[in-house]
């Protein structure tokens, strides 16, 4: 991989964790009610969002794919807006944060409903497919977890049999809230799920930026090229508890966390680019403090932004202003 | 064209697909079988199977697809076989469709029309005789249009597909080869929402829809030889429903009979009378009376009890008599 592309995951690897760290002060100060973390998905999304095509591809995620839709070029601002809820939030301040909705940059509104988004990726492939795009994909993403639903296996058989063009990407942090992988499933590999749909799976380490490029790039490229659609789990870890709402220490181990953190994807991922000689330490420092910087804007501008008015709770349920009786 | 509802719908719906290339079907059986009803018969050979999709069996995966779809500018209209079929899809209609336009602040919409077939008196036994409606009446963001006749379903169809919100449109199986009559060949359009009064009368106002609105016009056309004049409401449209028409007509007969399969308790006539009670009460010479669908899970196999879980012209017309003399 180009040294450009390697510094381009760093950089996107920073930003989500330090968007992450915010948010959680934010919600310690009492600014904000509700912060929702990726530590320890950011090589997952780094690799996966660098081998999305900006213009061209959709991009179906989930609620924990922050660094997914920062990567895929949603602005900084607006992740804070949504995180105060404020006015200008891509959802108007109606969603959780990270709940966006950028149709021009092919970034698909979700509901909170684990797995009810992986049909839409269908939706959005087969629509591609209908118009003949050759050339455009959709990447869908979740978690674990989300692999338990019915909603999910139907997608998937759905997606095989028309053989859409949509990559199926898992980040697999072992966790569904509280409960482990062993209570979700008999396997240990999410990918060998794809063999029941007829569909290529493959396992990534989820904490290795590069691979997961490769992996997701080239089930993408296969995607737009006709190929059908992929099942891409890339394992990972959470490192924070499941949203600032949850206690992790009331059914995990703080050592079980401690021996993931000793394999954080940053510390790690900065470490190999300077031993590439891609990066010195003083130019990542710089990077963070600019970084930092950036983040701090945007949060204080967001911050000042006006909430949304009372009036809009009315707006945008149907296209014209239909009530119950007419 | 001389058609009945079966004929309407397809005659309709082949009208659509030739005028607009973003539409699409999708269903189970829609294809080579040409619907279990025959309503997309040769559609296939016309259309061809990316636009006549024959899908898994896979109800929710069906209407998560036609969502994607849907959002992505196509305008499918997806099938479920039977009505009684629809709640694996429940999630995807009420949490997914229902809010798409709501919770991305109009960002994306889904214009998607869901046709099913339902009601009973078919020997359908549990399974294939239910009525929904009261399930889906209760959602903000969804319509719902249950038209009886073939002029209503051509032009509700119409305006069904044209509409940029998720529609429900049911179709009431006793209704289809029920009646053959002259109907206007252009793509006319009835608005959603508007009540048409199928007779006209001065001693009690009938609201119904569907099959039971045929059956209201039996009983009402014997009680004219009584000199009792009954004036029958079509609703056509369930949510948003036609207050006006009713409340005019109330204000002309004081007398309030409803009438429908579905279940009383928390129904569509539960909804009219709380309406036409805080709305029109000093109108009523006679209180209002609701003849429903028996409080019972489901509709039993045998004539015996297929007949007594359905309401007779019979019945209706004593009931329409009581309440005239009440
Ligand atoms: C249909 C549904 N059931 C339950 C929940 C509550 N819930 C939210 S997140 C979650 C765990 C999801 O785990 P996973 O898919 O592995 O994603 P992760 O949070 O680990 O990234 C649960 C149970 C939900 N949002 N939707
Ligand atoms: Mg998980």
């Amino acid at each position: 991989m180009k040294a450009s592309e390697q510094r381009e995951l760093l950089r996107r690897m920073l930003l989500h964790r330090q968007i992450d760290t915010r948010a959680f002060q934010l919600n310690r100060q009492g600014r904000i009610p509700f912060a929702l973390g990726g530590e320890g998905h950011e090589a997952a999304q780094a690799g996966a969002s660098l081998a999305f095509m900006r213009g061209q591809d959709v991009l179906v995620p989930y609620y924990r794919d922050l660094g997914l839709a920062l990567g895929i070029g949603l602005p900084v601002i607006d992740v804070f807006t949504s995180l105060f809820a404020k006015k200008a939030d891509t959802s108007g301040g109606r969603q959780f944060p990270s709940h966006f909705s950028n149709k021009a940059l092919g970034l698909v509104s979700i509901s909170s409903i684990i797995a009810a988004h992986v049909a839409h990726a269908v939706g959005f492939g087969l629509a591609m497919q209908y118009r003949k795009e050759r050339g455009r994909a959709v990447l869908c993403s979740f978690g674990d977890g989300a692999t338990s639903q019915g909603e999910w296996h139907e997608a998937l058989n759905f997606a095989a049999v028309m053989q859409a063009p949509v990559v199926f990407f898992c980040q697999n942090n072992g966790w569904a809230i509280s409960v482990p992988q062993s209570k979700q499933m008999r396997i240990n590999d999410i990918a060998d799920r794809a063999i029941g749909y007829g569909m290529p799976g493959s396992t990534v380490d989820g904490f290795d930026p590069i691979a997961v490029y490769d992996a997701v790039h080239a089930a993408l490229e296969r995607a737009r090229n006709g190929g059908g659609p992929s099942l891409i789990e890339a394992k990972c870890y959470r490192f924070l508890p499941h949203t600032s709402d949850d206690d992790d220490r009331t059914y995990r181990q703080p050592e079980e966390v401690e021996t993931q953190r000793t394999r954080d994807p940053l510390p790690t991922f900065e470490r190999q680019l300077i031993e590439k000689q891609i990066y010195s330490t003083d130019e990542i420092a710089l990077l963070k403090a600019e970084l930092y910087e950036h983040i701090d804007q945007a949060l204080e501008e967001a911050a000042a932004l006006e909430n949304p008015s009372a009036d809009s709770l009315t707006t945008n349920v149907y296209a014209g202003t239909e009530k119950a009786w007419l | 064209m001389n058609v009945n509802n079966v004929e309407a719908v397809r005659a309709t719906l082949h009208d659509a697909l030739t005028r607009d290339e973003r539409i699409v079907i999708l269903g189970e059986d829609v294809g080579a079988r040409g619907n279990v009803f025959l309503i997309t018969k040769d559609f296939l050979q016309e259309f061809g199977p990316q636009r006549i999709v024959d899908t898994p069996l896979s109800e929710s995966a069906i209407i998560g697809v036609a969502v994607g779809m849907a959002m992505d500018g196509l305008r499918p209209i997806a099938e479920i076989q039977f009505a009684d079929f629809i709640f694996p899809a429940f999630n995807q209609i009420v949490g997914e469709a229902a809010k798409t336009r709501y919770r991305s602040n109009g960002d994306y919409t889904c214009p998607l029309v869901i046709r099913t077939p339902y009601g009973g008196g078919v020997r359908g036994a549990l399974s294939h005789s239910i009525s929904i409606e009261a399930l889906f009446y209760h959602v903000p963001g969804l319509k719902i249009v249950a038209p009886a006749f073939p002029a209503d379903v051509r032009g509700l169809l119409n305006a069904a597909i044209a509409d940029p919100d998720p529609i429900l449109f049911l179709e009431h199986k006793k209704t289809y080869r029920l009646a053959r009559t002259d109907i206007a060949d252009e793509a006319y359009t009835i608005p959603i929402g508007q009540a048409d009064i199928k007779r006209s009368g001065t001693d009690l106002t009938v609201v119904s829809y569907g099959y039971f609105v045929h059956l209201a016009l039996e009983a009402a056309a014997k009680l004219s030889s009584e000199d009792i004049s009954v004036e029958v409401i079509d609703l056509r449209s369930i949510r948003p429903m036609d207050k006006t028409t009713i409340l005019q007509s109330l204000s002309k007969t004081h007398r309030l009979l409803i009438i429908h399969e579905d279940h009383a308790f928390g129904g569509i006539g539960a909804e009219i009378a709380a309406m036409v009670a805080s709305e029109a009460l000093f109108e009523l010479d006679a209180p209002i009376r609701r003849l429903c669908g028996p409080d019972v899970p489901a509709m039993g196999y045998a004539h015996a009890l297929e007949d007594a879980y359905m309401i007779s012209s019979e019945q209706m017309a004593t009931a329409m008599r009581e309440m005239v003399q009440f």
